[in-house]
This record gives structure tokens, sequence and C-alpha cells, in this order.
């Protein structure tokens, strides 16, 4: 995706937003309310056009024919209430280009898959809220997309669901399916994401692989539990590191410029502290999004 | 394409499958039905009842007639009014009828009657009719006519209105043709009513339909598969299809079941027919049904039928896609939503209303202009075909109603593709004029 734009009026909902899905990885989407995710989401399911900028999908720029590789789990789940749901699948399968004897195949899988044999014939409002999740889920992947936006998947599964659900994402991406996780529950991303894109006020505020950028916001704190630091003045300044937090058996330290583990090690055990563990602590991709999107604010 | 016709399978098919459309379908022809043959069976089974009277007669004309099949039986009674009133019960009679004296050659002679029990407004008119008939005719023979001379007074008019035409060198050619204003005016009532219902409940159940993907958000999945317009004019051709079925079904159990209705009930209907005095056929009546009959058969219905079904489905085009853009501009809360419908029920109960004075004037500018007006057009044209319009006139209204309706439907097509997208609030029509030039 390179440099899309997506104005309405005078408002800018997508400026320039630029970046690389990689095939086979869960990918973050994230960003506060009115970020312009789901405007971005609505351009690559070709729901509405960009103004400006170009994707591309597997190589190609995107097209009219492209809608049937792309499976989209919208966040406001939707089904034809009073259709049944083996009728409506295979409906909504027949869209993305399957005929009725695939449709049929591909059901037959998933049905067995997740043990609903018996719903075929339910109507969609005789079924639970998560069992209608289960059915979306399935509308969604049935046409075996090549890449794959899950807007929030997991709200409104009970967890066992949730797990299940999890698990078909992750197994999907093995298989080499491109997935677009939009969410605003950070602990799920970090669960589940390889890349993360967080988009603030329509522009990309920052891109990467997780881990990558978790190392790229670190700021050198580490936690050190120890067992006894009698010794020990804590209040003493040193040239290595700064105290953050002391809880008693356990200090939270960020390390001064130019020092390294090794010295904080040194120096405690210099001091006659019984280090317990030491422990690196990075930020968690929560802190990391409020940190960047008060930055973009102000 | 592929795409278009599997939506239009499904609105077809979901529907034409749904309990209450087979219902309605299969029970309102026989409430049709009913609602012609209740009122039959209702006479035949009560109008059983007799009523026997007494007549105190002081005019002396009064011959009691002898027809045994009538509800009412008279019996003249000698005796004083003050004494029958008294007792007329123990004689077992209903009640007394008092004629008074005949006074030379007054028109108004007015009956008496006393009773418990009030006559019902039928029985009041054969009595009348009865007594009337005697006393014109002893007029008549006092006054020295014969019967025959009477009858050959009586003169029935009709006018049969027969058209006439001029060639190019101006000269006048008889075409032949009769027509009846009374049947013109009845078929335009006829053709502007159905078109008016037609497109009022099949627009308001595609507005519906539009209204339930957008709450339930099935849209948005449907839409990242085909464009928005692939699925309107999916909806908007599968619901003419099931507007075809029930019409077909209905043509034919109507059909089926009068068929059925007048062999169980013909019989018994001609009898009771012929027993109502008030509706015996009068050679009056014949002449003028031949002259109806003369011109149904004399309507050009090679011209009116296939007019009629182009003005149908373009008006269809027009009010299904309004009622589409309608559909998809309301928010989620469908009461507040009501008054954005009238943006499309308004122009077609403006063209109801017009009927009347469009069939009354049909040569009127009104009547021109609106017929020719495309939002009135599917209702007013139709209205007016019986009464053969100019040519140049149908065919300009044609031109503009297959023109408008491309264009309504491109239109509504804008205007759906952003408004089922946009959740919360209903529109307000400038937005919804906005949207139509938005870009994709």
């Amino acid at each position: 995706m390179q440099g899309v734009v997506k104005t309405y009026g005078s408002f800018t909902a997508v400026d320039h937003v630029s970046f690389d899905i990689p095939k086979g990885v869960v990918f973050g989407m994230l960003g506060p309310n009115g970020a312009g995710k789901t405007s971005l989401i609505r351009i690559i399911t070709n729901i509405t056009k960009a103004d400006a900028g170009q994707i591309w999908l597997d190589g190609e720029p995107l097209n009219s024919r492209h809608p049937e590789q792309i499976g989209y789990m919208p966040e406001e789940r939707g089904l034809y209430k009073k259709m049944k749901v083996g009728e409506q699948l295979t409906y909504l399968a027949r869209l993305k280009g399957l005929t009725a004897a695939q449709a049929r195949q591909e059901l037959g899988f998933w049905f067995k898959r997740f043990d609903i044999g018996t719903w075929w014939d339910k109507k969609v409002d005789e079924l639970s809220k998560g069992m209608q999740q289960k059915v979306q889920f399935i509308a969604t992947v049935l046409h075996k997309p090549k890449l794959l936006i899950l807007d929030e998947p997991f709200s409104g599964l009970d967890p066992i669901n949730a797990n299940l659900i999890e698990a078909e994402i992750r197994e999907l991406a093995q298989q080499g399916t491109s997935i677009i996780f939009s969410t605003h529950r950070m602990e799920q991303v970090e669960e589940m994401c390889d890349h993360i894109v967080l988009i603030n006020k329509g522009k990309n505020v920052l891109e990467g692989r997780v881990a990558e950028v978790k190392q790229r916001f670190k700021e050198n704190l580490f936690r050190i539990e120890y067992g006894n630091a009698q010794a020990f003045d804590l209040d003493a300044t040193n040239p290595i590191f700064n105290i953050k937090k002391n809880e008693g058996q356990a200090l939270t330290v960020q390390l001064a410029e130019g020092a390294a583990t090794n010295d904080v090690l040194g120096y405690l055990i210099n001091n006659g502290v019984e280090v317990r563990s030491f422990n690196e602590l990075l930020p968690s991709i929560n802190d990391i999004f409020i940190r960047r999107v008060g930055e973009t604010i102000s | 394409m592929d795409k278009l016709w599997l939506i239009i399978q499904r609105e077809y098919l979901t529907r034409v499958k749904k309990k209450s459309f087979i219902l309605i379908t299969l029970l309102s022809p026989i409430l049709f039905v009913a609602l012609f043959t209740i009122p039959v069976l209702v006479t035949i089974f009560s109008g059983k009842e007799k009523k026997s009277l007494l007549v105190s007669d002081d005019s002396g004309i009064f011959v009691p007639p002898t027809d045994a099949s009538a509800n009412v039986s008279f019996a003249l009674a000698k005796e004083e009014l003050p004494v029958l009133k008294r007792n007329y019960k123990t004689m077992g009679y209903d009640g007394v009828l008092h004629i008074p004296a005949v006074q030379g050659k007054t028109g108004k002679l007015q009956l008496s009657y006393f009773s418990e029990k009030q006559l019902s407004l039928s029985v009041v008119s054969y009595i009348e009719r009865q007594v009337a008939e005697q006393v014109e005719a002893k007029k008549i023979k006092d006054a020295g006519y014969s019967e025959e001379v009477m009858e050959s007074f009586k003169t029935d008019i009709g006018i049969e209105q027969e058209e006439l035409a001029f060639n190019e060198k101006g000269e006048l050619v008889e075409t032949g043709k009769k027509s009846s204003a009374e049947l013109a005016t009845a078929i335009g009532f006829f053709a502007g009513f159905i078109i008016y219902i037609v497109l009022i409940f099949y627009g308001a159940m595609i507005m519906r339909s539009v209204m339930e993907e957008k709450t339930s958000r099935i849209v948005e999945v449907i839409i990242s598969s085909v464009k928005p317009f692939q699925l309107m004019m999916g909806k908007i051709i599968g619901v003419s299809a099931v507007g075809i079925t029930q019409m077909l079904i209905w043509m034919v159990m109507t059909f089926a079941l009068t068929q059925v209705a007048t062999a169980f009930l013909g019989a018994d209907a001609m009898t009771m027919q012929s027993n109502m005095p008030m509706q015996q056929p009068t050679p009056e009546m014949a002449s003028q049904a031949g002259v109806v009959f003369e011109a149904i058969t004399n309507q050009n219905w090679a011209y009116i039928l296939p007019l009629f079904l182009f003005f149908f489905i373009g008006g269809y085009f027009i009010y299904a896609s309004l009622f589409a853009a309608v559909g998809a501009s309301m928010g989620d809360d469908m009461g507040e939503s009501q008054s954005l419908s009238l943006v499309a029920m308004a122009p077609i109960i403006l063209s109801v209303i017009l009927i009347s004075p469009v069939v009354e004037n049909p040569n009127s500018s009104l009547a021109r202009w609106m017929s020719i007006f495309p939002l009135s057009s599917p209702v007013l044209m139709p209205a007016r075909l019986a009464f053969e319009p100019p040519l140049w006139e149908v065919l300009l209204s044609m031109v503009v109603l297959a023109g408008s309706s491309v264009f309504f439907v491109w239109l509504s097509g804008r205007i759906y593709r952003v408004g089922v997208l946009l959740y919360g609030k209903k529109a307000t029509l400038k937005e919804m004029v906005k949207w139509t030039f938005s870009k994709e």
C-alpha cells in the first residue's frame, strides 16, 4: 500500500498511508476510534476507492476481481436473520465466486470442524450470539481468501469460542493467508500479531514487527528481584542507573546513558545485593499506543 | 452478471418461500371471492322471512298481487283503521297498511304503515312499487287512455358516441368506432389504481428490505463481494419477479374460484336476483348493457394493454429505486425515519388524487402535463389511455418516462451506495443530494 489518500469533503480520513503486509502474517491494525481504520479497510475491500495512492495485492494492482480473494468480517456483524444458516453461507460463498458444489464441499469441511452439523437448517436468529459469530467467521473464510480482514474478531465471544477462532486464525496464517487484524484490545495484539501498524488521524504513525517496535520504544528499564539488601543504600545515587520504583524485594531501574546491563549487575553484586532475577522491561503495545497517539495529538 | 443473477434469485426465493407470502397469496383471492359471494349468501339465507300485511284501502283501487314468490303478502280488510291497529296481531298479521283515498290528479300519495316492527327498505320499496303501479294504471284508465297508448309514450334515451377521423386532405372518414364515456372512465380509474397499489406495495417492500440489510449490517459483507448497484438492482428485479408471480397466481386462482363459486351459487343467485324487484332487468338496462359490451369489444385493447404494461414497468423502476434510496438513507430508528419515506410516497399519492380530475377531463392541460411528468405519468397516463389521448402526448410521455427511469435508477444508485454504509441518524435531503455527487 503506497501513499493512499481518502477524503470525505474537507475531511481527510486517510492521509498518505503506506505499509506492507507480508504473506502469512497476522498484521495488527491499531488506532483510536475515528483514526481511519474503517476507511482503509473499505478501500482494501474495494467498497470505496482511494483518491490517490496505489494498493497491490499479491503483486497486482487492486482491481475488481480481487474481492473474491479477500475475506472481510466487519466489526458490526451482519447476517440475514431470517435465512437458514446453510443457505445463507452457500449464497455468500457464491457471491465470492464459488460454485454451488464448491460451496457445499467447503461448508461440509467447516461444519465438521466446528461440529455444527445440526445448524444447517436453522435460521440465524435462532442461534445465540456466539454461534452467529462462528457462522460469520465461516462466511469470511469459506472461499479461502488470500487476504483476511478481521475487524474486532473476538468481540462478543466467550473464552472457549475465542480460543477456537484464535486457533483457526493462526492456522490460516500458517497456511499463508495474510491477515489484517483490527482491534482496540492491546493484549490481543501482543498475543496474535507479528506486525503492527498504528494509524492516527489518518496517518501511519508507527509500523513494524512487534518485537522490533518494542525494542524501538524501550526505555532501558529493568526489574531486579533480590533476596537481601541490608548492605545496600537504596537512596544513594550512582552513575549506572536510577531507581524508578522500590517495592521491597524488587526494584525497577533505568539504565543511565552509556551503561550496560552487566554494569548494573556488577554494581549490585559488589554492593552485596543478592540478585534473584534480572529482567528487561519492554514497553507493552498498550504503552506504545498511548504514547504515540499522545505524541501525535500534541 | 452472474452475481446479479444470484442476488435476484435470493431476493426472489426468500420472499416466495416465506409463510406470509404463501398465506397472503393464497388467501387474498379467497377473500376477494368471499367479498362477492357472502352478500349473495346472506340475502339468500336471510331473505326468507315473509311479512303479511293487512291493508285498509280507502282508495278502493288496491288489488293484492298474487305473486307467491314475493316476501310480502297483502290481505284487504274491511274493518276501520283504529280497529285494525288494535287487533292486527291477534288476527295473525305483521302490521297494517293504510292507503288513503286518491284525490283527483294529485301526484303524491302518502301511505301509512302501523306496526310494532319497522319494515326493511326493500319491503318498503316493494310496497311502493306495487301501489304506484296500480294507482297509475287507474289514473290512465280514468283519463281514457288505453295501456297500449301509454306504453307508446315511453322513451328511452341513450347517447352513443362514435368516433370521427379526418384524413390528410381534411376529408371525413367514418371509423364506425363506438365508445362509451362510462367505460373509459371505469378503465381509467381501474388502471390508475392498480398501478398505484402495486407501486406502493412493492416499493414499501423494497424499502423495508434495504433497511433490514442496513440495520443488520449484512450489507457491508455483501458489498465487499458485489457492487452496491448490483445489490440494489438485484433487489428491484427480484421483487418485481415476486410481484409477477403473485399476480399470476391471483389471476389463475380468481378465475378458478369464480368458476367454482358460480357453479355452486349460480342457480340460487339467479333466482334470488329475480326475486329482488329492484334488480329486475328492464329493457332499458339491457340496451345499456349492450352498449357497454359493444364499447368493451370496441376498446383498442391491443393498444391499451401494452402501453399499460410499459407505464407500469417504467413506474416500477422509478419508484422501486426511489424507495431503495430512501431505505438506504434511513437511520437505525425506523420510527423517526418514517418522514423520509414521504419523499417517495408524496408523488404517488398526489398522482392518485389526480386520477379523478384527469379522468373527468382527460384532455385538460392538467391531464396532459401530469401524464407526461414522469413521477405521475405511470399512474395518470394509463388512466387516460382509454380516452385515446393524442399520439404525440403518449409518445412524449413514454420517452420522458424511459429516460427518467434510467435517471432515477442512476440517482438512487448513487444515494444508495453511500447511504447503506452510514449508520446512525437518518439522512437529510441535503445530504442525499451531496451523496449523489460524491465520488466513489
